[in-house]
């Protein structure tokens, strides 16, 4: 029907204010709600805030006084909110059932503790109870809480979208499908960049001068010199594995010479420069991106663009350029360096002596082998730095999305080598080399 | 009892290698203040701020936050004073994996065992109070203004409603109608929830219209502590520039215009009164020693 709030004091701006409850620190009070007809308490118990004088409770034959005790803050409600809710359902259905509205006194005399939780939770009371029909009578002597109250009452929280919370089944499906249009977008986008790249690129090769030599150099060393020792050592324990195991099988046929075969066409043609390829997009593909996303994240970007400097010129094609100058050198570095694993494992395993190694390795190598692995280094290189750059650009402010996308970066440098790898040996199975 | 400090400071000493940055600093805030904290680029406010939340322990010196010793308290103690305070950093630190409505609900989650749905009203009353639109619940951090991660972060220091609230430049870097309604909500929150709020502030505007006193860090302690009339009434170089200076003077006349200037704060209780004068006395004093 109504709500009945009595009149307080505005109070002023400054000073006056509900001080803070010094119990509220040393553990709050338990909450506390009786819930009466009014008869047994209306007589001079509760002359205090009656609006109006009596008429009310002549008037109405109807009545309840719920009394609140104790502390009435975030931490206690939930065990209150169930009991005040069935008080609230009972008077709700007695609405229904007596011709006149009751009337609901709700007496926060008691209360020892009120914060905008609890506020909350007895606005939502009253509200439904008024809604039902019953005539709603706050007494709240403090003036602090019955503006508390006052502010609550004012606020809408029903406009407040809510998560959804839907099937797990509909969001995998949601996911899946999501998944599939930002990849499809992403495509796009990284074919696109691709192109202003290489425009960059031919502009770049038409004046030589303008590529920042400085920053190409420095990234040789960051992506390049610095990579040498880890692929090296990778590439040589990797080499030693292959040869070991070759040769445990190679024995069973008494063909143990031909594991040098083994190492010469596993390490040079496929493992030499994939597994250079993997370690560098692991170690600068995300650095790439990191580097790149911190800059966009802290508006550098913009502020070289506004400065008439272009991001594509400074910071991705001398990134890109290193590294597809360095990666045919670190692949060098990692075939030479699996040879080296496999010759020593050959020589501790089966006693192949590191002269009979060396002559029967130049005997067969053949230079096709070599060849196809170092050629697709800069591809690789390629795929590694504008994958990287790409996902630099895509960071949208916060640190979260640097992290993400450096992620995401390693995920994809390392698919789209690999794929790129088994084109590369369809591409040279079917040209016979 | 009840005037006694909500949090007191006693000869705190903070020292980077050898740079000192607070020697032998004392302070306390009483309860149901704002209270100003002010000082020049570098005094050491916000390792102030840091050493008053316990996330620096000072070289020396003791730190009373509700009755807890910030420093030697165990971790349950320290726990428990926490949940009890609300902290806004300058830019919101606002998780950005989560949403602004998750962001709010992270504390309840934590320290509560509400059922998820009153939760959401919980979360979504303060999303309200703090002036946020509505749509802004499911944003992520990312997605919204300065101003708007500000709200969010106040909005997620006060879900708990806690005794205290730590604002590092609520207003910085908002356009001067967001710091006036800021500071207008800061002023009505106060009334609403019977907060104490330590607020540190460049924004001269804000002192005059929220701060009942305000506490001056310069020299590697807190200088002068007072309402605005009284700071005016101290000798020290950068507090004359401060408060005369261009920018002092167009607050002042304004605050003075509008009528609710600071220095006029009613005085509420005789603690209340008495502390600040005697504060600015002693550096009064302090003044004058030097000047002999």
């Amino acid at each position: 029907m109504r709500e009945t709030v009595p009149p307080f004091r505005e109070p002023t701006l400054k000073g006056d204010y509900q001080r803070p409850d010094p119990d509220a620190h040393a553990g709050a009070h338990e909450p506390g709600l009786t819930c009466a007809p009014a008869a047994a308490s209306a007589d001079g118990a509760f002359a205090r805030g009656m609006p109006d004088g009596t008429g009310l409770a002549q008037t109405c034959a109807h009545e309840q006084v719920f009394t609140f005790t104790g502390a009435w803050d975030v931490g206690s409600i939930s065990r209150m909110t169930s009991r005040l809710l069935r008080h609230c359902a009972g008077v709700c259905a007695a609405c229904g059932v007596r011709g006149d509205a009751p009337v609901v006194h709700l007496d926060l005399a008691e209360v020892s503790r009120l914060d905008t939780a609890g506020a909350q939770l007895l606005c939502r009371a009253a509200a439904n109870m008024a809604a039902a029909g019953a005539h709603v009578v706050w007494h709240v002597p403090d003036t602090g809480r019955a503006m508390l109250l006052d502010r609550v009452r004012a606020i809408d929280i029903s406009t407040v979208p809510r998560e959804r919370r839907i099937s797990p089944v509909l969001r995998a499906l949601n996911a899946i499908g999501a998944s599939f249009v930002e990849e499809w977008e992403q495509a796009r986008s990284i074919i696109g960049f691709l192109g202003m790249f290489l425009v960059s690129l031919a502009a770049a090769a038409v004046r030589p001068w303008r590529l920042r030599w400085v920053s190409i150099v420095h990234h040789m060393e960051q992506t390049g010199i610095q990579a040498v020792p880890i692929v090296a050592l990778l590439t040589f324990l990797i080499g030693l594995v292959t040869a070991y195991m070759g040769s445990e099988q190679f024995t069973r046929f008494g063909a143990q010479v031909f594991v040098v075969n083994l190492i010469e066409v596993s390490t040079l043609r496929e493992l030499g420069v994939l597994l250079t390829a993997l370690i560098v997009a692991g170690r600068s593909g995300s650095s790439f991106t990191a580097q790149i996303g911190a800059m966009v994240a802290n508006e550098e970007v913009d502020a070289m663009r506004s400065m008439g400097l272009d991001p594509m010129e400074v910071l991705v094609i001398p990134r890109v350029v290193a590294l597809v100058l360095m990666l045919p050198v670190l692949t060098f570095i990692a075939d030479f360096m699996g040879v080296l694993g496999g010759g020593i494992a050959s020589w501790l395993s089966l006693g192949i002596s590191p002269g009979a190694f060396a002559v029967r390795f130049l005997e067969i190598t053949r230079l096709a082998n070599f060849v196809t692995g170092l050629v697709k280094a800069p591809f690789f290189a390629l795929i590694i730095g504008i994958v990287g750059c790409f996902q630099g650009f895509r960071v949208t402010g916060s640190a979260e999305s640097v992290g993400r996308l450096t992620t995401q970066a390693v995920v994809e440098a390392i698919f789209l080598v690999i794929v790129a790898n088994a084109g590369f040996a369809i591409l040279f199975m079917s040209l016979g080399v | 009892m009840a005037d006694a400090p909500i949090i007191s400071l006693r000869g705190i000493a903070n020292r980077f290698g050898s740079v000192t940055v607070h020697e032998n600093l004392d302070l306390d805030v009483l309860p149901g203040e704002v209270l100003g904290l002010i000082g020049g680029s570098g005094s050491g406010k916000s390792v102030l701020l840091r050493t008053i939340l316990g996330l620096r322990r000072p070289q020396e010196g003791d730190v009373r936050v509700l009755g807890v010793d910030i420093i030697h308290a165990d971790e349950a103690a320290r726990r428990a004073v926490r949940r009890q305070w609300g902290v806004l950093f300058q830019d919101g630190a606002l998780f950005s994996s989560l949403t602004v409505i998750e962001n709010i609900k992270v504390p309840l989650r934590e320290f509560t065992n509400l059922p998820p749905d009153a939760m959401d009203d919980v979360a979504a009353m303060k999303l309200r109070m703090v002036g946020l639109a509505p749509e802004a619940a499911l944003k992520y951090p990312s997605e919204l203004s300065g101003g708007m991660r500000k709200r969010a972060g106040l909005a997620r220091a006060l879900v708990m409603d806690p005794a205290v609230v730590f604002l590092d430049e609520p207003t910085a870097g908002l356009d001067p109608i967001g710091a006036a309604a800021f500071d207008a909500l800061i002023a009505d929150l106060r009334a609403a929830l019977g907060l104490t709020v330590v607020m540190i502030t460049h924004d001269l505007d804000s002192l005059y219209a929220v701060c009942d006193r305000v506490a001056v860090l310069a020299e590697k302690r807190i200088y002068a502590v007072g309402t605005i009339g009284e700071l005016l009434r101290v000798d020290h170089p950068w507090l004359r520039e401060y408060f005369t200076g261009p920018r002092g003077r167009v607050a002042a006349g304004v605050a003075e215009v509008s009528g609710h200037a600071g220095h006029d704060a009613p005085a509420n209780g005789q603690a209340r009164a008495g502390t600040p004068t005697g504060t600015a006395e002693h550096a009064a004093g302090g003044v004058g020693d030097r000047a002999s």
